[in-house]
């Protein structure tokens, strides 16, 4: 039972983190119909630049305490990741929005590319430790169940950035004309809306969620590194389909139920197929999971809700 | 008349004395260029140590007195240009080859060498396949990953305690290491609790970890490289895990203490295949004469590479000729006592009884503690 609700934890963590990166994958999809495939590297981006902030800062003002530190690392990170997103778009994107579906997809794929090589060159190929600023010793174990600081950190922090989000398309004006843009690009510009202005705010939205999650992501492994971003971005992209593509309810059901599957998984998985598999097919189960939702539910678990998918 | 000819060959060689030697050269290759030059120099080292060292003593083969030379080549640790310099040795002539440092470029060469019939002695390369190819002329001086897995194996079930948990990353190296700890723990009275799987990109160890923490393990044996023992060591005592951990020679690093930061502790174990200077039999004169010579500390594979030079000169010396095809089946027979022990070989080309050194994690670095 202990072992259970710990695997329950480790998943809810690390779902929260693709259900943060999944965001941005959907909100691009519902808008553009684009799968932006550098997302998982602005999350990299971000990574790296609050590692550099935070250097900087333990430089120049040591007696800065930890979490103002922290804060001003991950401000740093959500401003050059919310300029990062906005320049992807301009120069990358809004050329081929009215080209083949095909062309943005492979340059997507360049501009994953483009970035990776990038931060190889500015911070070179190795591990960089990231500095622990909220501490990642276990609290008193309750029920048997351990946590960490860093881990309350990110389920609280997502939780509150998914609402927040969730108010900002669904009661604010400019949720309104994204929602509208979403709807039909044409229509909205017709109805006064600067499509263009909406495109761009949702791709600098995206990326400042992708910034925290990775802040979040090297706090709690401690770790950043150039590639780091893969993983992730590929995990978020599918928690997005298995909640349905398009769908922001649907994009954070996707991330914590993966994250959910992928912990359980890999704890049960031997004992469940009694001995025949094991933890080396973590992923599998995952991706097996993705499978058999697609195929009785083509849309995802909450479906492509055209009508308000932002 | 016939004789006349070789003395007045005799004579007229004779009178420019040192010039009668025979060449004899012999290939180096390792990265001299590159994050790792500073292990491919100490190789190269090595081998002029014990060339040098041959030089001055005199060494006569088929009657003729022979003089060494080193040829040295860069093989930038890359597999493409290691086959390259393999092939620019075997063209310029060369007896043997000490090198490569790298697995991943020692196998591709050996295969070049084995066609030119050239013996390849490895100083640094512990993978398995260099020796399991079937190539009669490849042989190391270093211990394996096989004898390393044992030795983890032997180590952690003897040492640490008996209930072990295995997690490997699914490389050739990560599995291939795993599996022999896995035989070695049997040996040696040890219960495997469990064995878990991760990859070489992973981050998150967190579910597999607390699926160990139920099996109540004494100890935790990581197959593969610092970049995921780190963070693993950090997971592990995020889940309140007491067992002790011990990993082989990809985790044996700066690196790995630096990413596991204030999770590492006495608690941790590593190894690596060879003896510290220190321990080996001949390392301290060594050293001396190491450092006498290129005013540098040895840094790792300087004795291997010696002992490896010492052993291809001395199968020429036991076969009483520097021909390839005459003196590499000599090598399999040599027997001395060498910088980092007693030279000798296994039927496979691996070194008999090579030594694998465990290191314990004590007041901020690595040290040797078997």
């Amino acid at each position: 039972m202990e072992t259970l609700l710990q695997q329950t934890v480790n998943g809810l963590v690390v779902g929260s983190v693709y259900a943060l990166v999944a965001l941005g994958y959907t909100m691009v999809y519902g808008i553009l119909g684009l799968i932006n495939f550098a997302h998982g590297d602005v999350l990299m981006v971000g990574a790296l630049v609050a590692l550099e902030a935070i250097r900087l800062i333990q430089t120049y003002a040591p007696e800065l305490g930890l979490v103002p530190t922290l804060l001003g690392g991950l401000a740093a990170s959500v401003l050059v990741c919310m300029v990062l997103g906005y320049t992807i778009e301009r120069t990358a994107y809004r050329r081929l929005r009215n080209a083949p579906r095909l062309a943005p997809l492979i340059t997507a794929i360049g501009v994953s590319f483009l970035l990776q090589t990038i931060a190889m060159i500015i911070w070179g190929r190795n591990y960089h430790t990231f500095p622990q600023l909220v501490s990642t010793t276990p609290l008193e174990p309750v029920a048997g169940v351990f946590i960490t600081p860093v881990q309350i950190a990110i389920l609280v922090v997502s939780a509150l950035l998914m609402v927040a989000l969730m108010l900002l398309v669904n009661k604010t004006r400019l949720g309104r004309a994204m929602r509208a843009t979403a709807e039909n690009h044409k229509v909205a510009s017709l109805m006064g809306v600067d499509t263009n202005k909406i495109i761009a705010a949702t791709f600098i939205i995206g990326s400042a969620l992708a910034a925290v999650a990775g802040v979040m992501f090297s706090s709690n492994y401690g770790i950043a590194h150039y590639a780091m971003g893969f993983m992730p971005g590929l995990k978020a992209f599918t928690a997005a389909v298995l909640g349905g593509i398009g769908n922001l309810g649907g994009a954070m059901l996707g991330g914590l139920v993966l994250g959910l599957v992928e912990s359980i998984g890999a704890g049960y998985i031997e004992d469940m197929s009694f001995g025949f598999l094991n933890s080396s097919y973590q992923d599998i189960f995952a991706f097996m999971i993705l499978g058999i939702v697609l195929i009785f539910r083509p849309t995802g678990l909450l479906g492509e809700r055209v009508a308000d998918r932002a | 008349m016939k004789h006349t000819l070789v003395a007045l060959a005799v004579l007229g060689l004779g009178a420019s004395g040192a010039y009668a030697q025979e060449v004899v050269k012999l290939g180096t290759a390792a990265p001299l260029t590159g994050t790792q030059a500073h292990l491919g120099k100490d190789i190269e080292n090595g081998v002029r140590l014990a060339i040098e060292e041959y030089n001055a003593k005199g060494v006569t083969l088929g009657g003729k007195k022979v003089k060494f030379e080193v040829q040295a080549e860069d093989d930038q640790a890359d597999p493409k240009t290691a086959t390259t310099v393999a092939q620019r040795l075997a063209d310029s002539g060369v007896k043997g080859v000490i090198g490569h440092l790298n697995s991943g470029a020692s196998i591709p060469a050996s295969r070049i060498y084995n066609e030119a019939g050239l013996p390849q002695v490895s100083p640094a390369s512990t993978n398995p396949k260099l020796t399991q190819q079937g190539f009669k002329g490849a042989f190391r001086t270093i211990a394996n990953d096989v004898q390393q897995g044992q030795a983890i194996g032997r180590y952690a079930a003897t040492k640490l305690g008996k209930r072990i948990a295995l997690i490997d990353d699914r490389t050739a190296y990560g599995q291939g290491l795993a599996d022999e700890v896995d035989k070695a723990v049997k040996a040696a009275g040890g219960t495997l609790t469990g064995r878990e799987f991760t990859s070489d990109k992973a981050t998150d160890f967190l579910a597999i970890l607390t699926r160990i923490k139920a099996q109540n393990p004494d100890v935790i044996v990581y197959s593969g490289m610092d970049t995921q023992g780190g963070p693993m060591l950090k997971q592990i005592k995020q889940l309140g895990i007491t067992a002790k951990f011990i990993t082989g020679d990809g985790g044996c690093t700066g690196e790995i203490a630096k990413l596991a930061g204030d999770a590492i502790g006495a608690n941790a174990f590593c190894t690596q295949p060879g003896l510290p200077l220190d321990k080996m039999p001949g390392g301290k004169d060594f050293n001396t004469r190491f450092k006498k010579r290129f005013n540098t500390d040895v840094q790792i594979y300087a004795p291997y590479s010696y002992d490896a030079t010492a052993a291809i000169i001395e199968a020429m010396k036991a076969a009483n000729s520097s021909d390839p095809a005459k003196y590499g089946p000599f090598i399999s027979k040599v027997h001395f006592p060498g910088v980092i022990g007693t030279v000798a070989f296994d039927a496979k080309g691996d070194i008999k009884d090579g030594a694998v050194t465990v290191y314990q994690f004590k007041a901020g670095k690595w040290e040797a503690v078997q």
